[in-house]
């Protein structure tokens, strides 16, 4: 090549974000969201956490969630109130 | 000849602005300096602009602003030299070889216009314009002269300068990001090492590449069409003409790719999961109508790959829009365990015309002559499906519900939608009968139909379904396990076009992935009409 190539940006020409990750705390306190995406057997391996939690931290409030689908991300609405109610989620994929 | 001419504003090598048309006749002199049938012209184009002394106008227009400076100090020039390096006037003026003379009235109209040199045509054009001066021609040596040259390939019209010219004088500009690469860069190498590419090479997307691509669609560049998932970044006509370019499209295939992305972008078809999804499913293109026709697609031998441009590109574009503007890029958010060759590209057309029924898009509310694309999320490849023996409908369909039994599971039914592509000599057996869709959908359902005793897990085959699936718990009755399923969970889902080489008893069906509301659901959208079909 002889000559400069001057190309156009197919990309979305964000800069990619590197997210911080929140302080990890030292106990678990307050409300914890428990999520099922709705995968197969989710619901068990959330069932057993639930259990175990319960039985380690009785102060602890567990709170249940649903993914309408595991398909789709979770609604916005879904994120929000579970963001909104809880201190710590618990996210199950199974299979 | 009475055409107005386009009018224009140059400078010459004085910085003095001429401006056409001036309300006197004009003889314009389109040159370059390294042509040289322009060289042997100069002096004539001199001696006119001494002889008529402004009563006619003449100016020479030349194409790039060092060379014009070399050709005025060569030929000691006094008359104008224009400076058309932008090569906006060559281009209005359609000018595709220099020397060309064009001579014009005092209100614009063209008189006269000839290309290269000939020595009877600048004597007659001479002696035109000495009679508009009122004066008379120069005398000129005619002798030093031969009779005729040919001249030079106007600036103008370079490769990848006529289509940006083209562009520009449309309308259009570009507004992306650009990025420069040096001298010593290759640009494939460098498209490959920005991880913007599926693995194959892909055409550099360069600015006059891109607005050559552009003139494919009437729509804005800057117009968003859609919030690409996963990264819901915003995805305008540019973008998509960028990745339609690196993917090997021509112009006239834009107007599919951009109907394909709006498509496959919306939540009924969810983009985010399909690429998302660790089973591997891919946006699959079904194209009907005349536009088949016009991008000369293939829906003969080979449909389904390889071989054909517009097939194989208009899907890739898609793919590589989704991958560099949506930010779906395998290993990062495309998760397939496995994948498969219809990640690269998956785009075919019915051969409409071959088929005893409607086609797709007619049987989806279309007009036949609409020209559709219809997407689905299907396994990224297709499998083939033998019948050499079957010689009535009945019998072939039962043999595509049995091939088709095998999607994802044999013991998985109430599946969803999956494409069935019936090659012509499987579609003359099944027309023979006379058989509808319909029927075959039926046949289908009734030959792949199971027990649900044999679609339960077992030590055997651990994969199945569950008895809550058919509303049944422990311990079910026997009478309840012979109830017979159907694969499919709607007739409907069993989506039916004809395509393929006319000799072999085969057909090919794309495995659906999770569809319905919850997971994707096939979208049809019209595709805009740029050019009316022949």
């Amino acid at each position: 090549m002889t000559q400069m190539t001057r190309i156009v940006d197919p990309t979305d020409e964000r800069v990619p974000l590197s997210r911080a990750l929140a302080p990890r705390p030292q106990r678990l306190s307050g409300v914890v969201a428990l999520l099922d995406i709705v995968k197969p057997r989710g619901d068990v391996l959330l069932d057993r956490i639930e259990q175990r939690l319960a039985e380690r931290l009785p102060g602890v409030t567990l709170k249940r969630y649903r993914k309408p689908t595991f398909a789709k991300p979770a609604p916005d609405e879904l994120r929000r109130r579970i963001a909104a109610e809880s201190d710590f989620v618990i996210e199950a994929l199974a299979d | 000849m009475a055409d107005s001419l386009p009018s224009f504003t140059l400078t010459d090598q004085h910085r003095r602005v001429h401006s056409f048309p001036c309300g006197r006749p004009v003889l314009l002199c389109f040159v370059k300096e390294d042509c040289p049938t322009c060289g042997m012209t100069m002096p004539l184009i001199e001696a006119a602009w001494q002889a008529f002394n402004g009563e006619v106008e003449v100016a020479a227009i030349g194409q790039d602003a060092a060379g014009n400076a070399l050709l005025v100090g060569r030929h000691a020039l006094t008359v104008p030299m224009l400076d058309d390096s932008a090569l906006k006037v060559s281009f209005a003026y359609n000018v595709e070889i220099v020397p060309t003379m064009v001579l014009a009235d005092a209100s614009g109209a063209e008189l006269r216009r000839f290309e290269g040199f000939d020595k009877s045509d600048w004597q007659s054009l001479l002696s035109q314009a000495a009679h508009l001066a009122g004066g008379r021609a120069p005398r000129i040596d005619w002798h030093a002269y031969p009779a005729a040259r040919p001249g030079c390939g106007s600036k103008s019209v370079e490769p990848g300068v006529a289509e940006r010219l083209a562009a520009e004088a449309s309308g259009l500009s570009l507004r992306a990001r650009q990025i420069e690469l040096g001298a010593e860069e290759d640009p494939f190498e460098f498209m490959f090492e920005r991880g913007l590419t599926d693995g194959l090479p892909v055409i550099p997307p360069t600015p006059e590449r891109v607005m050559r691509m552009l003139t494919g669609t009437r729509r804005d560049p800057q117009e968003v069409i859609a919030a690409v998932p996963p990264n819901l970044a915003p995805l305008t006509i540019e973008k998509v003409a960028a990745n339609a370019v690196m993917a090997g499209c021509r112009p006239e295939y834009l107007p599919v790719v951009i109907a394909v992305l709006e498509a496959v972008c919306t939540d009924e078809f969810n983009i985010h999961g399909v690429m998302a999804t660790t089973a591997g499913a891919t946006p699959t293109i079904v194209v009907n109508g005349p536009i088949r026709h016009r991008l000369a697609m293939n829906m003969r031998v080979g449909v389904l790959g390889s071989g054909n441009r517009a097939n194989a590109t208009i899907g890739r574009a898609v793919k590589l829009a989704l991958r560099n503007v949506g930010g779906a890029r395998p290993g990062e958010i495309e998760r397939t365990a496995l994948g498969g060759p219809g990640k690269y590209t998956a785009c075919y057309p019915e051969w409409e015309e071959r088929s005893p029924w409607e086609p797709l898009h007619v049987e989806r509310g279309f007009r036949r002559e609409d020209s559709v694309v219809t997407v689905f999320a299907l396994e990224p490849g297709p499998r083939l499906i033998v019948d050499q023996l079957s010689r009535t409908a009945h019998a072939l369909a039962g043999s595509l519900g049995m091939a088709l039994e095998s999607c994802w599971h044999p013991k998985l039914h109430g599946y969803g939608e999956v494409l069935l592509v019936v090659s012509p000599e499987h579609a003359d057996t099944i027309a023979r009968d006379g058989w509808t869709k319909a029927q075959v959908r039926n046949r289908i359902q009734e030959a792949s139909a199971r027990p649900i005793r044999e679609l339960l897990p077992d030590a055997d085959a651990g994969e199945g379904m569950a008895l809550k699936h058919f509303g049944l718990a422990e311990p079910a009755a026997a009478g309840q396990l012979e109830q017979r399923i159907p694969k499919f969970r709607k007739p409907e889902n069993i989506n039916i076009i004809v395509a393929g080489g006319e000799a072999g008893k085969f057909s090919s069906a794309f495995g659906g992935w999770f569809s319905g509301p919850m997971g994707s659901m096939s979208v049809s959208r019209k595709i805009e009409e740029v050019t009316k079909p022949q």
